[in-house]
């Protein structure tokens, strides 16, 4: 059944009880909270996932978010992340809950799921063909990702790019996509449709809102695809969207650095990263225009097309 | 829940033919346990040589290949890095001696099989070990973010200098000059360890403990740690390495006898008691009579047994019962007291209570 199957009563008082179990991507999670955000977060956000009962017998992340024990919930209220009784983070502010439990899933992610090839990277799909999206933060990748993904582009990931060690091919992994300050807002304006939560503020990120993935790409989460692109996004007002080829050898660099476990695979890593950089054309791409920078992206996937 | 989940790692390592059996939820458990135990690794390695691996179900197999892949890179990385380690102290002029699982890489024994590392351990002469620190520094290792009370301590009365890390690979060394502090109950004698120490095929002036030696120091040091957090593993280090050194025919008595030699019978009685009580370790009953005047007295065997049956558990939720923050804390009091004597315990303990936690600079998240 879906998430938003559930009433929101219902949603609530299963996931500060036993907790729910959740399907993403490739992943299942079993999921636990008493704080009422994060049953808004999910609902809102998660609406088309796959749920099951708690008792649903395997999966693969066990997490929680609640408040710490501690004796500062008097004073300032906290939220804490917890893996299966592990806590990687110091707690956050209660208002960051949401924010909190993004973070740590992408955490369980990239520092357990060493039977892929994990690059920091967003990653988007059109015509089977996927472009991978790795960039520094404050290039505008997530803005250009949700821009996309708003017009047609199917989303794989906003922030880690899952790359079979089997296959060679992109496994998706769907979520709500991150976005920050100005962003929130350029998004608003760019498709007054798209449905942003709730924002949390003074983040260490700054000012973060998620975007609701769209339906059709949770849909096909199941569905991998093939790499098509490798393009390094920035943005820069005023610039005309601009597609400048870059060296395959210097971008195979970038995204071993950029890779969250590319030496733990060791050989592996090297086979699975020169793989992909080989059917991958490499760009740099400079867009100051939201518009212009998706129209020059639908171009690049009709001419792989003909 | 069904009242076996609780052992279900253990069990899995006695008999890991139960597999085959096993419901999801079963999978479910033991793969957090796993996890939580860091055995995760050692386990798939465990479940191939019984060749089971086909019986891993679907949705739980890529636990098991992504921590074998995290342990493969680990042993890659350490036969590495003790020929860094080497190379920075070519010019020792004592011997280097690696211990514990750096020891089973570098020696190529069965313990090192999916075995995860926290830090590489080597043992100088203590008269070295200043020309030892020097020399790793040279080489890029440095004294890690450590207050200066804990370096103090260290230095003072601890068996290792503070933890040195390598300012690029970030990867962490313990310099030892014994097995135990300075301070505690027993004094093995670091010298008669070093007069047995086998030199490494492959990696010239490397070398480990003998046989009995190694599992005497696995032993001491795991029933001489206040925290324990991977009990368990460390008990799977000693089956391997008991399974492996049981193969010589007069190992049993040269191993009850170096026991009584180095002073570490008290220790070796403990591993193998809980070593046969989890993981069913095939140990002569001569070897276990011959170590009963080892033993404590039955009121403290019987308050061991509370403590280490809890603490030695996989460090998951599913394996704690009411009593097991109590035995934590009492494995902690334990440790502390083996190690060092009541004028120095207090106002360590103190120190560490109220001092430690409010540090002056606050660390980064």
């Amino acid at each position: 059944m879906k998430l938003l199957q559930l009433p929101p009563a219902e949603l609530r008082r299963q996931l500060a009880g036993a907790g729910i179990w959740l399907r993403t991507g490739p992943f299942s999670l079993k999921l636990q909270s008493r704080i009422p955000r994060v049953a808004e977060g999910l609902a809102e956000l998660y609406g088309q996932f796959e749920v099951r009962s708690a008792h649903e017998a395997f999966a693969d992340f066990h997490v929680s978010v609640n408040p710490p024990t501690n004796l500062r919930r008097w004073l300032r209220p906290q939220v804490s992340f917890s893996f299966d009784g592990m806590r990687p983070f110091k707690p956050l502010p209660r208002d960051q809950a949401f924010p909190m439990l993004e973070w740590g899933l992408n955490w369980c992610v990239s520092t357990q799921a060493h039977h892929f090839l994990i690059i920091h990277a967003a990653v988007v799909e059109k015509n089977g063909l996927a472009a991978i999206l790795p960039a520094p933060p404050g290039s505008g990748k997530s803005t250009l990702t949700a821009g996309l993904v708003l017009s047609g582009w199917r989303l794989l990931s906003d922030e880690l790019t899952l790359i079979s060690r089997k296959t060679g091919l992109i496994q998706p992994l769907p979520r709500p996509v991150s976005l920050k300050n100005q962003s929130i807002e350029v998004i608003r304006q760019f498709d007054p449709n798209a449905y942003i939560n709730r924002a949390s503020h003074d983040t260490i990120k700054g000012t973060v809102a998620h975007m609701r993935p769209p339906r059709d790409s949770v849909l096909r989460q199941h569905e991998p695809a093939r790499p098509g692109w490798v393009i390094f996004p920035q943005w820069q007002a005023g610039a005309p969207a601009t597609l400048s080829p870059r060296s395959q050898a210097q971008t195979f660099m970038f995204l071993a650095q950029n890779a969250f476990n590319y030496s733990q695979l060791g050989v592996d890593g090297f086979r699975v990263g020169t793989a992909l950089i080989d059917q991958a054309e490499c760009y740099d791409f400079r867009y100051g225009q939201l518009r212009e920078a998706v129209a020059a992206f639908d171009r690049l996937a009709e001419r792989r097309l003909s | 829940m069904k009242s076996t989940s609780r052992d279900l790692l253990a069990c899995t390592l006695r008999s890991p033919d139960a597999i085959s059996r096993f419901s999801s939820s079963e999978w479910d458990i033991l793969v957090r346990q796993a996890r939580a135990a860091g055995l995760l690794a050692r386990l798939a390695h465990h479940f191939h040589q019984h060749g089971l691996t086909a019986t891993i179900p679907d949705v739980a197999r890529w636990h098991f290949d992504a921590a074998k892949t995290l342990a493969d890179k680990q042993r890659t990385a350490v036969c590495w890095e003790l020929q860094q380690i080497r190379a920075a102290l070519a010019d020792l002029d004592g011997p280097l001696i690696v211990l514990k699982g750096a020891a089973y890489v570098a020696a190529g024994l069965p313990a090192a099989e999916g075995r995860l590392f926290n830090d590489i351990d080597i043992l100088v002469p203590r008269e070295y070990l200043p020309q030892a620190e020097s020399s790793l520094m040279l080489a890029g290792w440095h004294a890690t973010g450590l207050s200066e009370y804990d370096k103090r301590y260290y230095r003072r009365w601890m068996h290792e200098i503070p933890p040195m890390q390598h300012i690029q690979r970030e990867t962490v060394i313990d310099v030892h000059h014994a097995i135990l502090p300075d301070t505690a109950r027993y004094h093995p004698d670091s010298a008669k360890l070093r007069s047995r120490a086998v030199a490494v095929e492959g990696l010239p002036g490397v070398h480990v403990l003998a046989a009995e030696d190694r599992i005497l120091h696995s032993a001491t040091h795991l029933f001489h740690d206040g925290e324990l957090p991977h009990g368990l593993r460390d008990l799977t280090d000693l089956d391997l390495l008991l399974r492996d050194a049981a193969v010589d025919h007069d190992f049993w008595p040269r191993l009850a006898a170096r026991a009584g030699e180095l002073q570490l019978s008290r220790p070796l009685f403990y591993a193998l008691r809980y070593l046969r009580y989890f993981l069913d370790t095939p140990i002569p009953a001569g070897m276990m009579a011959g170590l009963a005047s080892a033993a404590p007295n039955r009121a403290t065997l019987a308050l061991m047994d509370g403590i280490f049956k809890r603490v030695l558990a996989p460090a998951h939720a599913s394996c704690a019962d009411a009593f097991t923050p109590a035995a934590r804390l009492g494995a902690f009091i334990r440790a502390h007291w083996l190690r060092m004597p009541p004028q120095l315990l207090i106002p360590h303990l103190l120190h560490k209570a109220f001092v430690s936690p409010y540090p002056r600079a606050p660390k980064p998240a």
